[in-house]
């Protein structure tokens, strides 16, 4: 793609990041008439490169996530509106989702959860292993009981980051590294690239996930840490296609895997949790992989297995995304009690397991604040939510003692 | 930290304060050990911890890096909380010391939960590696807290080499199955010089103050409260579990009697018993 050439541009909205979340952003703002720059050395080859991009906000429900289901939720319904101008390009299929346990404590598992996901009012159906296996006969004969979610989804993110520069267009895309914020007069006016070059924008977003840690001048300190995944692609030979038609999520002997199977004959199947500081590919990550995966489908043994992929998702201490303005007393020099935000910027990382779901939410809430205004319930989300919280700054003992010791 | 006292309810105090949980000459307020493994997320594990009173943490070293930013780690000081490293995932002795000596540098602590497991499906440990490890870790100066089977045995051959707790399981890792083999735990209680820690397979509350009830020092879990549905709530059972337990154990319980026995004596009979 041709680099943008000239001497400090200016825009409308410059979006650090060419991540699916930032482009996904990015298009959502040049769609609404912005003139819009994507500053990106790599777009799609971070965190969107190794993502499966399940649409999946109801068996991605982890209990006592409230908040983080009411977005991910929003982002689901947005989804189909989203993708419908890239039409199949984007590789957003309907596919359901299957849920599956290998043993009788799994079955309970997702059975337990069934029944809080049901007191959210989405829609889990629970199938016989007959009835599971009548949908998709290569699931193992073994296994202890399934549930069907309609409305978990899919989309390529790797087809959906190509479709996204296109619609942009190759001069939307500054191939450099962001270095810092473009500060004049308490407000953020662009982004310092690593060549010692400018871009000048109205607004700027912050959406390069894990890049944000190293973002020089921010006016305000982001809790993320890489969470490290290894997740694998497979072909499936003829003879067995179609491996499995829906989403398979797992759950074997207690540990999670999924097998997501795209229009081109691939199998997707994913993901470890790790934080052991490392990104490369781990032996024993695939292995694990391939043995759960295995253990729900015998037939991965007869697959290819051409990629294996580690990559470092953006992490944050409550598993939601932070997503917003931020507020102007956070900033260095600025008026402690002052209500107001920084102008010119919005912050949009920290999306974790959900950046390609939450992709869709993340560009229209973007958009709702350069419209200039949000709605009062993704407050909750706020890159700031963490500076005023106490918990941050005091120990165990220091808090005891604050509560007078009592339990 | 350390020496604080850290009770479940005000109204213990004076029966807990003189109570400490001493390991390695290192006085803890709480007997409840936490592990981290299986939290959802930092935030929720932070809460989880905070509502145990727990002063000591196990955190895997092969799972965990200590140069992250924001990570586990950095909640655990924040919270002023202890760090044992632990070796989990190490099937052999060499793996093991490999990975202690890692978390001592890292760390700078040369406590160490040694953890060597025989395979992956039962995830017990493997007594030979074990004894050869541990025999090795205490010859570098570590003091080795030994994750063990239930073998009264083996908990006695560890605390000969040198090990400073022995931390012998209810039930496999992450079963919840509860203290399968009471009388063998009492028995490694009865005969331990060192401190005894009921480690694996606690699954609820009243588990946790069974291993008390039956001399255990102190209590060792995670899963039990990283994987319920509600793990402050749950951590919270356990601090007053752990607590009960101990508190039982010290008051000494009546006799089991075949017989009822009417509660309140008959008028004009002597007492003495």
């Amino acid at each position: 793609m041709e680099q943008y050439r000239g001497g400090a541009p200016s825009a409308d909205v410059a979006v650090i990041g060419g991540g699916v979340v930032g482009l996904g952003i990015a298009w959502e703002a040049a769609r609404s008439g912005r003139h819009v720059v994507v500053v990106d050395p790599a777009p799609g080859s971070g965190a969107s490169f190794a993502a499966a991009g399940m649409l999946a906000a109801v068996s991605e429900y982890h209990y006592q996530e409230e908040d983080l289901l009411g977005l991910m939720l929003m982002s689901a319904r947005r989804w189909p509106g989203f993708a419908s101008p890239l039409a199949a390009e984007a590789g957003y299929l309907r596919t359901p989702t299957l849920c599956v346990g290998v043993d009788a404590a799994d079955r309970q598992a997702l059975a337990d959860l069934r029944a809080v996901q049901e007191e959210h009012g989405l829609e889990v159906r629970s199938l016989t292993v007959r009835e599971a296996r009548r949908l998709e006969p290569l699931l193992a004969p073994g296994i202890s009981g399934a549930f069907e979610i309609a409305a978990d989804h899919q989309v390529d993110p790797r087809r959906l980051v190509s479709a996204l520069l296109s619609r942009l267009g190759p001069e939307r895309l500054v191939r450099e590294r962001a270095q810092g914020l473009l500060w004049d007069s308490g407000r953020v006016v662009g982004v310092r690239l690593a060549d010692g070059s400018e871009v000048r924008a109205a607004e700027t977003i912050v959406a390069n996930g894990l890049g944000a840690r190293t973002l020089e001048d921010l006016p305000v300190s982001l809790p993320l840490r890489p969470v490290y995944g290894d997740i694998l692609r497979l072909r499936v030979p003829p003879s067995l296609r179609p491996l499995v038609t829906a989403t398979v999520r797992g759950l074997v002997r207690g540990r999670p895997v999924y097998l997501v199977p795209r229009s081109d004959g691939t199998v997707v199947i994913g993901a470890t949790q790790r934080e052991d500081g490392s990104d490369a590919v781990s032996a024993g990550g695939v292995y694990e992989l391939l043995r759960d995966a295995q253990a729900l489908v015998p037939a991965v043994a007869e697959l290819e297995l051409y990629e294996t992929t580690a990559r470092a998702r953006p992490g944050t201490p409550d598993n939601a995304p932070l997503l917003g303005r931020v507020a102007a007393r956070h900033a260095e020099g600025g008026a402690a009690g002052d209500g107001g935000d920084v102008p010119g910027l919005i912050v949009a990382t920290g999306f974790f397991r959900h950046g390609v779901l939450l992709t869709a939410a993340a560009a229209a809430i973007c958009r709702e604040i350069l419209d200039g205004g949000t709605e009062e319930r993704w407050a909750a989300f706020r890159p700031d939510r963490f500076m005023d919280d106490p918990r941050r700054a005091s120990t165990v003992h220091e808090r005891n003692q604050a509560s007078g010791r009592t339990a | 930290m350390g020496t604080s006292v850290n009770t479940a309810e005000g109204a213990y105090e004076p029966l807990l304060a003189d109570d400490p949980f001493v390991v390695d000459g290192v006085a803890l307020g709480s007997r409840l050990i936490m592990g981290t493994g299986g939290a959802p997320s930092l935030d929720g594990l932070g809460e989880a911890l905070e509502a145990s009173g727990t002063e000591l943490t196990t955190v895997a070293m092969r799972r965990f890096s200590p140069d992250e930013q924001g990570s586990l780690f950095q909640l655990l000081v924040e919270k002023g909380i202890r760090v044992l490293p632990n070796t989990a995932g190490c099937f052999t002795a060499r793996d093991a010391v490999l990975t202690a000596e890692l978390a001592r540098e890292a760390l700078e602590t040369d406590w160490v939960k040694l953890e060597v497991i025989a395979d992956e499906t039962t995830l017990l440990p493997d007594p030979i590696e074990l004894a050869d490890a541990t025999e090795q870790l205490v010859g570098r100066g570590f003091k080795v807290f030994a994750y063990t089977n239930d073998d009264p045995a083996l908990a006695r051959r560890l605390e000969q080499l040198g090990a400073v707790a022995v931390m012998p399981l209810g039930a496999p890792i992450g079963t919840g199955l509860g203290i399968l083999n009471p009388h063998n735990i009492e028995l490694i209680v009865a005969r331990a010089g060192v401190p005894v820690v009921l480690d694996a397979g606690i699954g609820t509350a009243s588990d946790a103050a069974l291993a008390m009830e039956l001399g255990c020092d102190a209590v060792l879990l995670a899963s039990a409260v990283t994987r319920a549905q509600d793990p402050v709530r749950m951590a919270t059972a356990f601090r007053h579990a752990v607590t009960a337990g101990r508190l039982a154990a010290q008051a000494g319980r009546i006799p089991r009697r075949e017989h009822a026995l009417a509660s309140s004596p008959m008028e004009g009979r002597a007492q003495f018993l």
